[in-house]
């Protein structure tokens, strides 16, 4: 078996990288892959309190690479979904305690025994980015429609480019549909057109308050059928999947559809 | 209170232009800039290269000389100053890749 393995990055931290790689993990191995999720974040460990795996961490990505654990006894089993599983980063350690060869020789580990590995990159174009993208097949770029990010998104789809991981995925997150039709927010079409890279749209995401409350119960938001956060999130995974799906209707509507939407009548 | 006074400017016709038109503007043109930027290390090689190339024709004052990067509003251009000392006299030689007509 060979899987596929997907680097989920920004630059710019506090974008949704890590809310990001929960959710897409947790989804593709409810529709039924072997997905292994691995926070590659060494000293700001984080995707454990996320995916609420937190106390059960034994292990650590350190540990496997300086040969102090097995890899598979450092894996973390997530019990609410079968077929997922968790390499944690360490919290003591910092990004110099994995070298961009470890990488790729742990990366080669993990898509023999999954379908799916799905690393969290760090914030950052130093060492932990490099670490993060060198066993990579496929980049996933996440930004926000805000001018920070999408700058910084434009200098990592460059930095990827040059470590050969060409045409990447792009996630728009938090999007706030009220403020693009104010004009007060940049919409995903000016983002491509001003951007112009070879970048796939990959999904679209609201900012949706659900996400915090999701994030305070280490619940990964794609498992909740009502959040339309989770739907977005359901619709990236079928994407990845190679299905063909249509973007999501996120204009706010009219009263009606809002109460209905309150009453749990309406997505 | 100030939904309102946008209310009204936009019904007298006093429209200002959107913060997301302004947010286009300022991204593109600092793009421009971003992805011209060049580490003066390349931008050393550069020059080294450039000069390999000139001297086969030219004699210049490598030390008079300048290249840089002009970044200005929306656009980048390359701006070298060389001195040129002399015009080598050379005679122009058939570059051995291109075909010279015989075949064996």
């Amino acid at each position: 078996m060979s899987g596929q393995v997907i680097v989920v990055t920004s630059g710019k931290g506090g974008v949704g990288k890590t809310t990001v790689v929960a959710n897409i993990g947790t989804g593709l191995a409810a529709a039924g892959h072997k997905t292994v999720l691995v926070d590659a974040d060494i000293g700001l460990r984080n995707l454990d309190l996320i995916m609420g795996l937190e106390n059960r961490i034994v292990y650590d990505i350190v540990d496997v690479v300086e040969g102090r654990c097995e890899l598979k006894k450092a894996l973390i089993r997530d019990k609410r979904v079968e077929g997922l599983q968790l390499l944690p980063a360490s919290q003591t350690r910092d990004k110099t305690a994995v070298s961009p060869e470890q990488m790729k020789e742990l990366c080669q580990q993990l898509r023999e025994e999954f379908d799916f590995v799905i690393i969290d990159c760090p914030a950052g174009i130093e060492h932990g980015f490099h670490t993060a993208v060198a066993g990579a097949d496929k980049a996933i770029v996440v930004s926000m429609l805000e001018v920070s990010a999408l700058r910084d998104a434009d200098k990592i789809v460059g930095l990827l480019e040059a470590s050969e991981l060409t045409d990447p995925y792009l996630i728009v997150n938090r999007i706030r549909m009220d403020m693009v039709q104010r004009g007060d927010m940049l919409d995903v079409n000016d983002m491509t057109d001003i951007l112009g890279l070879q970048v796939k749209v990959l999904g679209i995401v609201p900012d949706d308050q659900s996400i915090i409350v999701s994030a305070n119960r280490g619940e990964p938001i794609v498992l909740d059928n009502r959040s339309r956060a989770g739907q977005a999130f359901r619709n990236i995974v079928r994407r990845l999947q190679g299905e063909e799906v249509e973007f999501m209707d996120l204009s706010q509507g009219g009263l009606m559809l809002r109460l209905k939407r309150l009453v749990g009548l309406a997505k | 209170m100030s939904s309102l006074l946008d209310f009204l400017n936009r019904l007298f016709g006093r429209v200002e232009k959107s913060s997301s038109d302004i947010a286009k503007k300022r991204l593109r043109l600092v793009l421009v800039q971003d992805r011209s930027n060049m580490s003066p290390e390349v931008l050393e090689e550069l020059k080294e290269e450039l000069i390999g190339v000139l001297t086969r024709y030219l004699e210049i004052d490598e030390v008079g000389m300048s290249v840089e990067l002009d970044k200005s509003d929306d656009s980048v251009a390359l701006v070298a100053s060389i001195p040129v000392k002399s015009v080598k006299v050379r005679v122009p030689k058939i570059r051995s890749l291109e075909p010279t007509g015989v075949s064996e």
